[in-house]
C-alpha cells in the first residue's frame, strides 16, 4: 500500500511542468469540464473532440521519445498504422462478440510494440543516434506505406480481411464492452468519448509518474549527455529501447483508437504528411513537457481543422511555416514558453505579495 | 537467349539502379558529409530541378540547357534556404531535420497550389536499342554515365580546386579554418548550394523518365537516405561504394520479385548494415586513419 501511494508522489517532479495546489485544482477543473462537456454539446461535435483526443496519444508518444529521450523518431506513424491494421485484421476475422474488440485492442498494441522492439534492437544496439535514427525510422515508415498501398489485389488478405491497397480497410466493428443484457457498442460519440477521455487521463498521469521516477531521470540524463549517463553505469541502449517500445505502444493505442473512431484505416495514415503532423504538434506545443504537448496538440489540431475548412489547400503550407518558425524562434515550443513565462510571472507576484 | 544477353541485362539493371542511387544521394551526401545537416527537403530540391527543366524545355530550350537551368535554379533556392533557415541551426542538427521537413511540406503543398496536381512531362530522348529479346533505353545508359561524371566532377572539385581545399579544411576543424581566414559561413552557403544544385541536377536528369507531380521528391528520398546512411559521411569512400552495393541488392531483388521488393531489400540491407557498421562504409574504411 505504501509503495502504491508513493507512486503518487511522482505525479509532480523536476521533469514535468506544473506543481502545487494551484496546478492540480486547475487540472481537476479542466477534468470536470471535460466530463460535463458532452451534456452541453451534440453528438457530432463530441465525435470530433474524440478525434482530437485520439491524436494526443501519438503526440505524447513522440514527446516521450523525442522530447524526453532526445531521439527523433519519424516512426510513430508506422506503429500507428501497424496497430490500426492489426485491430482491423483481428476484429474482421474474429468478430466483436465476448468483448473480443478489447482483446484485439491490446493485441494490436502488442504487435506494434513487438515491431518497435525488433526495429529498436537493431537501431539502439547498433548505437545509431541523432539524425540517423530519424532517417532509418522515416525510411521504415515510408516503406510500410508503399507496401500497404500496393496490396490492392485479392491475393492480399489475412484470413477473411482484405487489405485493399490504397483504399485501406474499412467496416471493422467498433469497440464493444460486454455487458449483462446487451453489450455496449461504442460509436464515435458520447460512449467512445468517455472511454478515450479516461484513457487519456490515465496515460497522462501515468507518463507523469514514469518521467518523474528514477527511470525518467535516467532517460533525461541520456538526452542531456549519453556518454556521461553511460559512465555512470547505465546501459543506455536498454533505456532507449524501453522508451522506444513504450512510445510505440502509445502510438499503437492512437492507431487503434483512430481505426475504432472512423472504422477505417488507410496507407496514407503512414505517409510523409501523416508522419509530419505529430512532429508539428509536439514541436509547436513544446516537446520537452507532457502538459505543453497535450495543450499544443489540441490547439494546433483545432487550428488546423478551422484552416482546412476555410482555406483547405493552404492549411498544410501554414503548418509548414508554423513548424519552421517555431524551430527558428521558439525552439522550446510556444505553449511551454508561455507556461514558463506565466510560472515566472506568478512566482514574482507571490514573492511581492509575501 | 544466351549467357551474354543475360549478363548484359543484369549489368544494365545494375547500372540503372546505381545511377539512380548515386544521383539522388550525392546532393544529400555532400551536405551531410560537409555540414552534418540532413536535408529533409532534398526531395523537393529534386522536384524543383525537374519542374524547372520541364518548364524550360516546354519554353523551347534543348534538354541539356533545361537540365542546366534546373540545376542552377535549385542551387539558388538552396542559397536562399541556407541564408534564411539552415544558417541559424548549425548547432542544433536535430532541429535542422525538423525545419527542413517543414520546408518540404511548404514546397510540396505550395507547388500543388501553384502548378497543379501534375505537369506535362518531357519525352525520353534517344530512343532504344535491341539486345537479344529485350529493348533497352539509351537514355538510361546516359544516366549511368552522368552518375560517373558527377562523381568524377565532385572528386575534382574537392581535391583540385581552392574551394575544395577550403571546404575540406572547414569540415575538419571549423574554428581553425576560420582562424586562418577562411570565411566558413560562405563555405557552408556554397556547400549547401552545391548539394541543392546536385539535387536539382538529379531532378533534371530524371525529369524525362517520370511523371511530374508535387510529391515526386518522395520517390527519391528513401533511396537517397538509405545510400547516405550506409555510405556514411564521405562522398567518395561512402556514397559511391554504398551505391554499388545497394544497386546489386536492388537490381537483384527487383528482377526476382518486382520493384517493391527491391525497395524492401534496400531497407533490410540498411538496417543490417547499420547494426554492423554504425558509421557506414566510409566510417569502416577510415577507422584506421582516425
Amino acid at each position: 500500500m505504501r509503495g502504491f501511494l508513493s507512486l503518487f508522489r511522482h505525479l509532480e517532479g523536476p521533469q514535468t511542468a506544473g506543481r502545487g495546489p494551484a496546478f492540480w485544482s486547475l487540472f481537476s477543473l479542466v477534468l470536470v469540464a471535460a466530463c460535463a462537456y458532452p451534456l452541453f454539446s451534440d453528438g457530432y461535435t463530441v465525435g470530433n473532440t474524440v478525434y482530437f483526443f485520439v491524436w494526443v496519444f501519438i503526440a505524447l508518444s513522440l514527446c516521450l521519445i523525442w522530447g524526453y529521450g532526445g531521439s527523433l523518431s519519424f516512426g510513430q506513424t508506422a506503429f500507428f498504422g501497424i496497430a490500426g491494421y492489426g485491430y482491423g485484421v483481428l476484429t474482421i476475422n474474429f468478430g466483436s462478440a465476448y468483448g473480443f474488440t478489447l482483446v484485439a485492442l491490446v493485441l494490436a498494441i502488442a504487435i506494434a510494440a513487438l515491431f518497435a522492439l525488433l526495429l529498436g534492437y537493431f537501431m539502439f544496439f547498433g548505437r545509431i543516434a541523432g539524425v540517423f535514427l530519424g532517417i532509418v525510422t522515416l525510411a521504415v515508415t515510408l516503406m510500410l506505406e508503399r507496401f500497404m498501398a500496393q496490396t490492392a489485389g485479392p491475393e492480399w488478405h489475412i484470413g477473411s480481411a482484405r487489405l485493399n491497397g490504397f483504399n485501406g480497410m474499412s467496416a471493422m466493428p467498433p469497440l464493444t464492452i460486454p455487458w449483462p443484457g446487451e453489450p455496449l457498442v461504442l460509436f464515435a460519440d458520447i460512449g467512445l468519448y468517455y472511454v478515450v477521455l479516461g484513457l487519456l487521463v490515465l496515460v497522462y498521469l501515468g507518463l507523469r509518474i514514469l518521467m518523474n521516477s528514477a527511470f525518467g531521470n535516467v532517460i533525461v540524463a541520456i538526452r542531456e549527455n549519453p556518454e556521461r549517463a553511460e559512465m555512470l553505469g547505465y546501459d543506455i541502449r536498454k533505456y532507449q529501447l524501453i522508451t522506444f517500445v513504450i512510445g510505440a505502444a502509445l502510438a499503437g493505442l492512437s492507431g487503434v483508437l483512430y481505426t475504432v473512431w472512423g472504422q477505417y484505416i488507410t496507407p496514407s495514415s503512414m505517409g510523409m504528411t501523416a508522419a509530419a503532423l505529430p512532429l508539428i504538434w509536439v514541436a509547436v506545443g513544446g516537446r520537452s513537457d507532457l502538459t505543453s504537448t497535450l495543450i499544443g496538440t489540441l490547439a494546433v489540431l483545432a487550428a488546423f481543422q478551422a484552416l482546412t475548412i476555410y482555406g483547405s489547400q493552404y492549411a498544410l503550407v501554414f503548418m509548414g511555416v508554423l513548424l519552421v518558425l517555431t524551430v527558428l524562434i521558439a525552439p522550446n515550443g510556444l505553449v511551454l514558453g508561455t507556461m514558463n513565462w506565466l510560472g515566472r510571472f506568478a512566482a514574482r507576484f507571490t514573492q511581492r505579495a509575501g | 537467349m544466351d549467357i551474354a544477353t543475360h549478363v548484359f541485362s543484369a549489368l544494365y539493371q545494375f547500372g540503372d539502379a546505381f545511377a539512380f542511387l548515386v544521383l539522388s544521394a550525392c546532393g544529400l551526401a555532400v551536405i551531410f558529409g560537409m555540414m552534418g545537416v540532413i536535408n529533409l527537403a532534398h526531395g523537393e530540391f529534386i522536384m524543383c530541378g525537374a519542374y524547372v527543366t520541364a518548364a524550360t524545355v516546354h519554353a523551347g530550350l534543348p534538354l541539356p540547357l533545361g537540365i542546366l537551368a534546373g540545376t542552377l535554379v535549385s542551387a539558388l533556392v538552396g542559397v536562399v534556404v541556407e541564408l534564411a533557415v539552415i544558417r541559424h541551426l548549425y548547432d542544433r542538427p536535430l532541429d535542422t531535420i525538423v525545419a527542413t521537413w517543414g520546408l518540404s511540406l511548404i514546397a510540396t503543398q505550395g507547388t500543388l497550389i501553384m502548378v497543379g496536381s501534375t505537369m506535362a512531362g518531357v519525352g525520353t530522348p534517344f530512343g532504344s536499342f535491341q539486345v537479344g529479346d529485350y529493348s533497352y533505353s539509351i537514355y538510361r545508359i546516359v544516366l549511368f554515365c552522368a552518375a560517373l561524371g558527377v562523381l568524377a566532377a565532385l572528386y575534382a572539385l574537392f581535391n583540385w580546386t581552392r574551394f575544395g581545399v577550403l571546404a575540406r579544411a572547414t569540415i575538419q576543424v571549423p574554428h581553425m579554418a576560420a582562424a586562418l581566414g577562411v570565411d566558413t559561413r560562405l563555405i557552408y552557403s556554397l556547400t549547401f548550394a552545391c548539394g541543392a544544385g546536385l539535387a536539382g541536377l538529379a531532378g533534371g536528369l530524371y525529369a524525362p523518365t517520370m511523371t511530374l507531380v508535387p510529391t515526386m521528391g518522395a520517390t527519391f528520398i528513401m533511396e537517397a537516405f538509405v545510400t547516405v546512411v550506409i555510405g556514411g559521411a564521405d562522398v567518395f569512400l561512402g556514397t559511391a561504394p554504398a551505391g554499388g552495393v545497394l544497386a546489386v541488392v536492388k537490381s537483384a531483388m527487383t528482377s526476382w520479385q518486382g520493384q517493391l521488393f527491391g525497395q524492401i531489400g534496400l531497407l533490410v540491407a540498411v538496417i543490417i548494415v547499420v547494426r554492423v557498421l554504425p558509421k557506414g562504409i566510409s566510417g569502416f574504411v577510415l577507422r584506421e586513419r582516425t
